[in-house]
């Protein structure tokens, strides 16, 4: 039995450290926010302006100049600041954010991320995704371990455009959590009830285990 | 000296538009957009537009309104996901589309108000977006060039302005409205509140009047949520515990 949406974000959830900032994408890493440990406190950051997301408001009380990055109505903390696009991504890009955790489309034995566009058929855009795989210290990748259709998601060489290059530290899909590093892909754990062998099948790129 | 102050929208657009030209308008979704601009621009009629802006607006809502018109030539953006009619026209051919990074589009613009003419980022290296750019090694990292940008004419939004075009936006309504402001050839400003000079804290002004040149309050501000979401009274939902 694979992890479900909720397992992958509570796993992701546990790397984050006392006193981190972070940048959650949209997905399965916005549900991370569920899952904070108790005792540990991070400052959630907002692309768009943002540092110190509070939860959804209640029902009547949106404010249509206060949303998050995926334009959802959010609320403000005692501690939060607000901010023009240029200073947020100079916390981005300037190695001022310690977390980065966002969804994937495809990752790569050698850290590369495609996870903005699909030739001819989905024209959306990077939107924030590429400053901050390029500027944040570490990135989490957290998506299904294949497609729908079965074909696998952590594959050799990227066939979709990327986000970026050799960016990825870490990568958790329902079937385990992969480290990725210099030396290449290290699979660290599986989801419970899942083995081995089906990660091998499931899996394109080249990996070793320490599981 | 010459008044900044402008009766509404119209009477701001007057003589500044041209066919062709490029337009630079603040918000992110539809956040901090100047609604009242692109209606006038919507009326004016211009077409041929290349339009900067971090999105392009919902079909019927901010600048989705000047595609549906066909007014847009080509867009400068970093997110396009929301809004099907963009997705058609571009992949039909009938519209241009740059995108850029949510943060270098940032960094652009205020680069280009900022007089520099370029500047260097990791962001995108080994990507589609560096592709044709200069790739330069600083201190054994690559990074790729990227072009400062200015327009013909900004528009903005903010939530208080007085007569000498000082500003003051709003939480996240601020966005790249800042920025914008110092890069339009010609700068035009709607505010909810247009209040007395000497009324704002001047250690709280967010963009200086120097970088206005138009300034009124606007007749009408929809401020429309694209994803109104909410939790319900004492259930801790998401981003509770942040």
């Amino acid at each position: 039995m694979a992890w479900t949406r909720e397992d992958m974000a509570a796993r992701a959830a546990r790397e984050l450290q006392d006193g981190f900032y972070v940048n959650l994408g949209i997905g399965i890493p916005t549900l991370v926010a569920n899952y904070i440990p108790a005792g540990i406190q991070v400052t959630l950051q907002s692309e768009n302006g943002m540092l110190g997301m509070g939860p959804f408001p209640y029902e009547g009380e949106a404010d249509p100049d206060l949303i998050n990055a995926g334009k959802q109505t959010i609320t403000e903390l005692p501690s939060s600041s607000y901010f023009s696009s240029a200073d947020s991504f100079a916390m981005i890009r300037g190695g001022h954010i310690a977390l980065s955790i966002l969804g994937g489309m495809q990752v790569a034995e050698n850290g590369d991320l495609a996870n903005w566009m699909v030739p001819g058929k989905m024209v959306k855009g990077m939107g924030g995704a590429m400053d901050l795989v390029a500027g944040v210290r570490r990135v989490v990748v957290v998506m299904e371990h294949t497609e729908k259709s079965g074909a696998a998601k952590l594959v050799k060489r990227c066939s979709l455009p990327l986000t970026g290059a050799g960016v990825v530290d870490l990568l958790i899909t329902d079937l385990g959590v992969f480290e990725i590093g210099k030396d290449g892909v290290r699979l660290t754990e599986l989801a419970a009830g899942v083995t081995l062998d089906e990660v091998r099948a499931k899996t394109e790129a080249a990996f070793d285990t320490s599981v | 000296m010459a008044s900044k102050l402008r009766d509404n929208a119209g009477q701001a657009l007057e003589g500044v538009l041209f066919d062709g030209m490029t337009i630079m308008a603040g918000g992110f979704g539809l956040c901090g957009i100047p609604e009242n601009l692109i209606d006038g621009i919507r009326n004016a009629g211009v077409t041929d537009l290349t339009v900067i802006s971090n999105n392009c607006g919902i079909d019927d809502f901010g600048l989705g309104v000047l595609l549906a018109a066909g007014q847009i030539k080509k867009m400068i953006s970093s997110y396009v996901g929301e809004n099907k009619l963009f997705e058609k026209l571009y992949l039909s051919g009938e519209l241009e589309l740059e995108f850029n990074p949510q943060g270098t589009l940032a960094e652009r613009i205020r680069a280009g108000g900022a007089g520099i003419p370029a500047f260097f980022t990791k962001t995108g290296v080994g990507t589609l977006v560096a592709e044709g750019k200069e790739v330069r090694e600083f201190d054994g990292e690559l990074y790729v060039m990227e072009r400062g940008l200015v327009a013909d004419l900004s528009i903005v939004k903010a939530w208080k302005g007085d007569a000498e075009g000082n500003l003051v936006y709003r939480k996240t309504a601020r966005n790249f409205n800042p920025m914008m402001a110092t890069a339009g050839k010609v700068t035009l400003v709607e505010v909810e509140e247009l209040v007395p000079v000497g009324t704002l804290d001047p250690d709280q002004i967010h963009t200086p009047g120097i970088f206005v040149d138009g300034i009124f309050r606007g007749a009408h501000f929809e401020k429309r949520i694209e994803r109104v979401t909410t939790r319900p009274r004492e259930t801790a939902l998401a981003g509770e515990n942040a």
